[in-house]
């Protein structure tokens, strides 16, 4: 069970965490794309945090619908449509509640980064978000059908999100920006696939905290 | 970073409302969303067309928007590409009854964010087409990368259309235009330095003294090669023959069917220019290269163009699509017929162009 408040925390949490990175993400960005990653991510999550204050009495699904739309109107480059169909999509296929089930949240991944595929075409290894996404995803399948505690379930997706944005470093990208460069885009870590893997921490965190608290 | 800024933060925001109040004659600048539009817009039964993407690239697109060109721009942040509800409430605004063409440069964002503000706007009953612009020779295959940018023929295609829509073509008829265009037309740019945008403060990549970056996009990005610096002359010769060896390009452009009322992929080629052909021929500034600089690389096209038995038509030199201070050159080339010279030759009441 996730209840509206962790859904609060991990919203925040990642504002937190995209402010501190932002940085880093556009130095990502910059050795591979055109160094605004950071900057985008980061005037995105700013954006949520301060619609939150007027959602106190959203559920989740609404809350999580208003970072769709919060994303797809305020991060643009490619970050903005991809992030915000995630919500978009995820938001879309979860009940109006003030508490969702493990599945539920699962289905939220799903459904979300099914959008993402949809929108931006990539496959698994094109160097993008997807491949922290899709491991995180997987991971978080298998726990979730072998009955884990959701702490413990969101911590190994976060996990696999990690080891899928480190595997990014040797891959050539095939979508976006960074394709152009063609056998020049390896050796560097995909910054979008390093944001994805801060949005699986992110909520692998708010989870874990609340829970021992 | 040495730049004529306030705070970071108020950049784009200051800047245009200097440009709106300095062209009032001419268009209006909407705040949230952000878009630039023609005064008298919507203009009745006129097709609307509307482009946008990252700042920095000065005049495109903002400067284009006025009588004979643009209806709407949408400029996102520096060098990122603009949100969907822009170009929805942009489209929202320009709309006369007649549909709206969106003008789009490939790039994966700027792609996506039309695409979403296309779904958006049609669900409110307007028609809306998509036009993807990719003119960037230097990008060589289209399986493997997002595809070829779009550079210097998103100008003529905005001019082009623009003139078609004053002329009364209907929004069908304009699609395909805009789309030939496209397929006539080809583009190469090179940058001998990096560009600094003011959110970052340090250079978009790092370019030694005596190194050049061949085949950059527009959105300071390093480019498909580095090497030794060279010669005007050399480099001229490698931008012209990059345009003119570039073989039949095959590709899926991802476009909107009236028919199936769906997103479809559709295989597009390039048509080759050589001999024989007459071209409109633009020498275009990244930014930071001076026009004199411009001239001297002008000077040596237009002999390999002859050389190649390739008349120019009409000619264009200086500042069309850049990127902030970078210094560096593109040219493109647009094969042309009567149709499209008409066009290019009516007149237009921009900031950008004048004429
Ligand atoms: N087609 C795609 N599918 C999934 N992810 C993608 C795709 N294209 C790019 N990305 C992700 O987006 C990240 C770059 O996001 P960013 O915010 O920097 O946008 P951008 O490419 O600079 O956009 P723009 O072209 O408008 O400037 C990449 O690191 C990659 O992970
Ligand atoms: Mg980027």
């Amino acid at each position: 069970m996730i209840t509206k408040q962790e859904i609060i925390n991990w919203l925040e949490r990642a504002g937190e965490i995209y402010e501190k990175q932002r940085g880093y993400l556009t130095e990502l960005d910059k050795a591979i794309g055109d160094a605004d990653h950071g900057n985008n991510m980061n005037r995105g999550f700013q954006k949520v945090t301060e619609n939150l204050a007027d959602h106190s009495d959203s559920d989740i699904k609404n809350i999580l619908s208003m970072v769709a739309k919060t994303l797809i109107s305020s991060v643009g480059g490619a970050a903005g449509p991809l992030y915000g169909t995630l919500f978009l999509k995820g938001a879309g296929s979860i009940d109006a509640s003030d508490e969702i089930s493990d599945s539920d949240l699962l289905h939220f991944w799903e459904e979300g980064i099914k959008g993402v595929q949809a929108r931006g075409r990539a496959e698994a290894g094109d160097k993008t978000m997807i491949d922290s996404l899709l491991p995180a995803l997987e991971t978080l399948k298998q726990s979730i059908g072998n009955n884990e505690e959701i702490t413990k379930a969101l911590e190994k997706a976060a996990q696999s999100a990690k080891k899928g944005m480190e595997e990014t470093i040797p891959l050539i990208a095939k979508k976006g920006r960074a394709s152009y460069l063609g056998e020049r885009s390896k050796e560097h870590q995909d910054p979008g696939a390093t944001s994805s893997y801060y949005l699986v921490s992110a909520l692998a965190e708010a989870v874990s905290n609340n829970s021992s608290e | 970073m040495k730049k004529l800024i306030n705070k970071v933060d108020d950049v784009l925001n200051e800047q245009l409302k200097g440009f709106a109040s300095a062209h009032n004659d001419l268009l209006k600048v909407n705040f949230e969303p952000t878009f630039a539009y023609r005064k008298d817009a919507p203009i009745k039964n006129k097709v609307a067309l509307i482009s946008g993407g990252g700042s920095g690239h000065e005049p495109l697109h903002n400067g284009y928007v006025g009588s004979g060109m643009l209806d709407a721009a949408c400029p996102g942040e520096i060098f990122t590409s603009p949100t969907p509800d822009q170009m929805y409430e942009a489209a929202k605004k320009v709309d006369g009854g007649a549909g709206v063409l969106f003008i789009v440069k490939n790039y994966t964002g700027d792609v996506m964010n039309f695409e979403m503000a296309a779904d958006m706007a049609r669900e409110d009953g307007i028609d809306v087409r998509n036009v993807i612009i990719d003119d960037d020779v230097a990008v060589k295959d289209s399986l493997f990368t997002a595809g070829r940018r779009g550079m210097g023929v998103t100008v003529l295609a905005e001019k082009i259309c623009g003139a078609a829509a004053d002329a009364g073509y209907d929004l069908d008829q304009i699609e395909a235009l805009c789309r030939k265009v496209n397929r006539h037309g080809k583009s190469m740019g090179m940058a001998l330095t990096a560009c600094i945008t003011p959110a970052n403060g340090t250079p978009s990549f790092d370019l030694d003294e005596n190194k050049m970056e061949i085949g950059i996009g527009i959105h300071g990005e390093p480019g498909v090669e580095r090497m030794e610096l060279k010669s005007a002359n050399e480099i001229t010769q490698m931008l012209v023959s990059g345009i003119l060896d570039d073989e039949n390009y095959t590709r899926k452009l991802h476009e909107w069917s009236s028919d199936k009322n769906d997103w479809v992929d559709v295989k597009v080629t390039d048509e080759p220019i050589g001999n024989g052909d007459r071209v409109i021929a633009m020498v275009n500034s990244m930014g930071g290269t001076p026009i004199s600089e411009l001239y001297g690389v002008y000077s040596k096209m237009e002999e390999l163009l002859e050389a190649a038995g390739i008349e120019i038509a009409r000619s264009m030199v200086g500042h069309y699509i850049t990127s902030l201070e970078m210094q560096g050159v593109s040219i493109t080339l647009l094969k042309v017929d009567n149709e499209l010279l008409k066009f290019y030759d009516a007149p237009v009441h921009t900031p950008g162009w004048h004429q």
